[in-house]
Formats: C-alpha cells, structure tokens, sequence
C-alpha cells in the first residue's frame, strides 16, 4: 500500500509521510470489502453512528446553557427554549434525538438477531456493541434526568431505588449514587458530569472498538454466509464491493430518509403525542406532589415492565437486570451452524418472532398503568422473553444446519 | 427486497404509531370536549392574552414570557401593550409575573396558584378547556362553594362566574354488580343545568375560554408557529436531498453486479 504516498510531491505527499491519510481511507473505506447484498437492516449503523454525533453537537450547544443544580436546571431549561435564538431547535433536536437513537440501535440490535451477526467469529463486535447498549442507556436515563421535570423526579427516585434491593449494600448503594439523602443538587451535579463528560468519552471509545472490530471480521449479510471464503481472481472477496462509494452513498440515502422521518418529528410533534416528552416533565421537580403515574420513557419500558410484572420487589429487580444482561450471552446460547434466520427451521423463526413480540407488548405494558390485567399480560411475556434464551440452545442446535448457498443472493437493480 | 422494506417500514411504524395510540385516550363522559383551538388565530390568541390578563393574572403568573415577547409575537402595538398589557409598576420588558405574595396565596387557597407558563403541555389543551368550562356549583365545597368535573376539589374559586354564571350539575344513579353479586350505586354526571347567568352565552363562553386556551398554548409553546414554518422548508429541502443522493447511488450500483 505505500504506493498511495508515492507522488509527484506536493501537499498530499507531504502530508502522507507525516499522517497516513491515505492509508486510512485505503484501508477503511476503498480497501474495505462489504457484501454487496445489505439490505434496509443494513443502515442503523450508520444511523447510529449519525445519532451519536448529532447528540454530542446538539448536546455542546445544551451545556452552554444548561445549570445543573435543583433550583437552577429546570429555568435554565426554560430560558434556553424561549430566550436563546435558535435553542428552541437545538434543544428539542438533542431531546428527541435520544428516542430516535434508541429506535435506531433497536433496529441495529434487531438486524443481529436477523441474520445471526452475533455468531461467531463476531462474538466481541457484539458483546462490544452491547456495552454500547449499557452505556447509552445510562447516558440517556441521566439526560433525561437533568432538566428536573416531574418526571425526571419521579422517574430517577424509582430507577435509582432499584439499587437498594440489592442485599446488604442496596441501602449505602443508593446514598452513593445520589450523593445525599434525596435527589437534589449533589444528583443533579453528578450526572451532569457523567452525562457531558465520562459516559460520552465512554461511548466513543467503545464505538471506536465495535468498527475496528468490524474491519477484523467484516460485516455479516443476509445470507450469513462468510464472504471471505470465495475470493474473485482479484484476490477480493467475489460477493464484496468497496464501502467507498457503493456504500457510502447508499448510507447517505439511508441518512436522508432518516433525518426526513427526524425533522418531521422535531419540527411538528416534538412530543410525540407524550411519548418522546412526556407531559408531567413539563411541570418542575416536586417531591409532595407524584405524576399520576410513573412510567420511564418508551426505551426503558420493557424491562420497568419486567420489574413491575413481579410482585417480588427484590426478584423483579434481577430479573430486570437479568433481561439486559443476557444479550451478551447470545453468541454462545445460539448454537446453529447457520447465521441467518433464512436457513433456519420454521421453530426457529416462530422463537425469534415470539421473543420480538413479547419485547413489543413489554415495551407498551410499560407505559401503562398497573392494572392486574395489564400485570398478568406482562408475566406472560416476561416468561416469554426468558423462555427465548432458556429454549434458544436447543432449538437453534435442532433446526438450523440446512444447507446454505455458496454466494450471497443478490439481484442487480 | 420489497418485503424487507415492508417489514423495516411496519416496524418503524408501529415505533411511530404508537405514540398516537397513546395520545388518543380518555374522552368517556359527555363533559369531556376537544379544545379545537387554532394555533395560528391572531385575533384569537389576541382575546386569549386579553382574557388572561383580566381574569388569570391576578393570581397566576406567567414567569417564563415577558410582556415584550408577548406583544411581539401576538402583534400588539407599543403602545396599547403599555397601555393595557402591562401593569403599573411593571417594565414591558418584565417577565409576567403576578403581585400576589405566595405565602397569602397559600394561606388565602391552601396552595399557592401555580405558574402557567407551561400548563398546557403538562395538562394539555383539551384538559384546559374542560377544566375552564365544568365548574359547578357544589355546597359541600366550603372554601369556594364549586367543584370541578376536570380536577374534583380544586382549590381554585370559579373566577370566571361573571361571565359563565353558575351552572348546576344533574346526576343519575348507575347500578353495577359490586362484590357478591349485590348492586352498588355510584353517582355519574349526567349532564349541567344553567343556574346563575353569567354575562356570555354558553356559547360564547365556550369561545371565550376556546381564546384563552389557545393563548396558554401559545404560552406553553411559543415557537410552535415558528417551527412549524420553517419545519416545511427543512422537510422540502431534505426529501430534494434524499432523491438527488438516490439517483446517485442508483448511478454508481448500476456496475454492482
């Protein structure tokens, strides 16, 4: 590859000896061999990737004018929308910008699931992906914390109390957490910090790691099928183009319907009908006075239905943890010999189906109110969504060694 | 292919749909109406800040909007906003805030008014209006001598007796199987009957609250107008950008074989 530097002279070559520009774009993104046969599943990277920037910009923008404190964050707030030109834009846009990323690492997670991602040898690109997962949605429980809305009271008083049924330390866990007896300033301060600083260098770094580690193995397909196994005369991968231009401009087009759908809601439903902002969040924090009632915001809600379906505070709790915990488990649960849900056997699908339905119905029941209906209707589907990692190794090591095609199916447009 | 997309398409709809089926509850009993306010109505809005400063801002405060902003986006003149919007002792450029000392407040209601700038996204417009248009007249409330249908044992007096009257509200018996199969009766609105007469009709009155609704919704959202103008040019040029970045892509996977 030193062929790229060796020029004619002038800036570029400069350049390159001292930085290897070149290189990288060589290796990244035209060296870079993707199967050519993504489909729509294939932009919530890339999309993630865009949500993830588009937060830290319109997040530097927030803290400029953002006071954390208990009698200064929700004002500041206030102000920013209505007296700063332009925040009436940008805050809204970092506001809804937390849902939309989360419908967009759903999706992204979904795809896995798809077409087997996860398996090996993608094993750590996943396990990586869903620390990602873990930190985002820390990242996004503190934001939406911070503006010290009634929401943002209730909701942190009974996430963060959720610690305190962990045995013996939940109690002291829980002072720590919040830095005093109650939520207030010492809360607010601390996640500020957390939410601008720590978690954000956080979630870059192991972002960095989920695309290196994607240039390790190469991306998954549809098919599932390894495409570094039928090399061209070329001595690329026969099912391979380059990411730059095949797939940089098809992720624009991606990025242009998306950002569409994302400017629909930010400029006409911000709120989104209260489930982006949820109404109560529009009064200030006050502990005398609880939202009629307290339900996270719609990413959150499968595992707080979870929490809720079990009438046992301290078995709810782990069984909630346990919900999140055991994706990363996934790769070595799975045992089929095929990735993709196309070459498995119709148990198979009718398990992954049932588990997404059962996440959906979750995610609802969440936003609802406890009624024993509701209650019974989530201990159904918290038994189905456990009985798809329980069943998962038998059912995947049953049905899902067919034959698969040598080449990616692919239909030129 | 297409299937793929129908089924990306379905899921992000009902992501999306969702939302919509949660705005779109309650709405049971016969009190219960829909605001039908109109975000752009100039005049509208104009009477809504009128209204509210003759009968709200006594005791309610609109801390986060300056009488300036006010005049400014709704239109009123320099001078008339000196004239009639803010009060003696007050600069335009003050936030709207009421003289009412909280702590007579709390002593005089029992709980101090509360802030109104953002009423409307926390409650909602349609709950506004409700709550403006149900007081009724009720002896067992000793403090204020109404109640409410919207918000049973409100603390606020109905400060808009003068122009609505006191309507009285008829119940009716509604007999359910309770426990042990023995019927139990619980008493259910049935519908109002004008009692004192206000100065306005009802429906009058009901325009005349419909006006200060929309001015608290423009209160609670005071860019919604703005955003939404600009929001149709950003939507436009997007969709433009989206199809030039297709015929794009479309021109270089053509050697994708």
């Amino acid at each position: 590859m030193s062929a790229v530097i060796e020029g004619k002279g002038g800036f570029r070559t400069w350049l390159n000896k001292r930085l290897p520009v070149d290189q990288f774009v060589a290796d990244q993104l035209t060296g870079y061999y993707a199967p050519k046969n993504f489909n729509i599943w294939y932009f919530f990277g890339s999309l993630a990737l865009l949500m993830f920037v588009m937060q830290i910009v319109t997040g530097i923008f927030v803290t400029m004018h953002f006071k954390p404190g208990e009698t200064t964050a929700w004002n500041s707030v206030q102000y920013m929308v209505r007296e700063v030109p332009y925040m009436w834009l940008i805050q809204p846009m970092h506001a809804v910008g937390a849902s939309f990323f989360f419908i967009v690492v759903y999706l992204h997670m979904a795809r896995a699931f798809l077409y087997g991602s996860y398996k090996a040898p993608r094993e750590l690109l996943w396990v990586i992906g869903m620390l990602i997962y873990l930190a985002l949605m820390a990242e996004a429980f503190m934001g939406y914390v911070l503006p010290f809305g009634n929401m943002s009271y209730w909701g942190a008083q009974v996430i963060i109390n959720i610690f305190g049924t962990i045995p013996v330390i939940g109690p002291d866990l829980v002072d720590w957490i919040r830095g005093d007896y109650g939520i207030g300033d010492a809360t607010l301060n601390r996640f500020f910090s957390l939410h601008v600083i720590a978690l954000p260098f956080i979630i870059a770094l192991l972002v960095m790691l989920h695309l290196v580690a994607l240039r390790q193995v190469g991306s998954n397909n549809p098919d599932g099928i390894e495409i570094k196994e039928k090399l061209g005369a070329d001595g690329k991968p026969a099912d391979g183009i380059p990411f730059h231009p095949y797939y940089t401009l098809k992720d624009i087009v991606g990025v242009g319907i998306f950002l569409t759908l994302f400017a629909i809601v930010v400029f006409f439903v911000p709120t989104f009908g209260g489930l982006f902002m949820e109404p109560p969040n529009f009064e200030p924090a006050n502990p005398t006075s609880t939202p009629e009632h307290i339900a996270p915001v719609w990413y959150f809600t499968p595992y707080y239905a979870i929490l809720r379906a079990i009438p046992d505070q301290r078995i709810g709790a782990l069984l909630m943890a346990l919900a999140v915990v055991a994706f990363l488990f996934l790769p070595w649960l799975d045992r089929a010999k095929n990735k993709s849900m196309r070459y498995r056997g119709i148990a198979s699908k009718l398990l992954l189906a049932t588990f997404f339905v059962s996440f959906l119905v979750l995610m609802w029941l969440g936003l609802k109110p406890a009624d024993p209906l509701y209650v019974t209707l989530a201990r159904i589907c918290t038994a189905l969504y456990f009985a798809f990692f329980l069943l998962l190794p038998f059912v995947s090591k049953a049905d899902g060694n067919g034959p698969v095609p040598e080449r990616v199916t692919y239909h030129a447009h | 292919m297409p299937t793929k997309f129908a089924s990306v398409a379905a899921a992000f709809a009902l992501l999306l749909g969702a939302g919509a089926v949660s705005a779109n509850e309650g709405g049971h009993a016969g009190w219960q109406r829909k605001a039908d306010n109109e975000a752009g109505n100039l005049p509208s809005l104009q009477r809504g800040a009128r209204n509210f400063m003759a009968y709200c801002s006594g005791c309610h405060s609109l801390r986060f909007m300056r009488y300036s902003r006010l005049a400014e986006d709704l239109k009123i003149p320099e001078d008339q906003r000196d004239q009639f919007l803010v009060p003696a002792g007050k600069k335009y450029i003050d936030y709207i805030e009421t003289s009412m000392p909280a702590a007579d407040a709390t002593e005089w209601f029992g709980k101090a008014p509360p802030d109104l700038s953002l009423v409307a996204r926390s409650r909602g417009s349609d709950w506004l209006f409700n709550f403006l248009t149900t007081f009724y007249a009720d002896p067992a409330s000793r403090q204020t001598g109404v109640n409410n249908l919207q918000l049973p044992g409100t603390a606020m007096p109905h400060v808009l007796a003068s122009v609505q009257g006191v309507q009285n509200a008829v119940w009716r018996n509604e007999e359910h199987a309770g426990p042990e199969g023995k019927p139990v009766a619980t008493r259910v609105f049935d519908k109002f009957e004008s009692g004192v007469v206000g100065s306005l009709t009802p429906a009058e009155y009901d325009e005349f609250v419909r006006d200060t609704v929309n001015f608290l919704q423009y209160v609670g959202d005071p860019t919604q107008l703005e955003r939404e103008g600009l929001g149709i040019w950003v939507v436009l040029f997007l969709l433009m950008f989206t199809g030039i970045a297709y015929m794009l892509k479309k021109e270089y996977w053509k050697d994708v074989r």
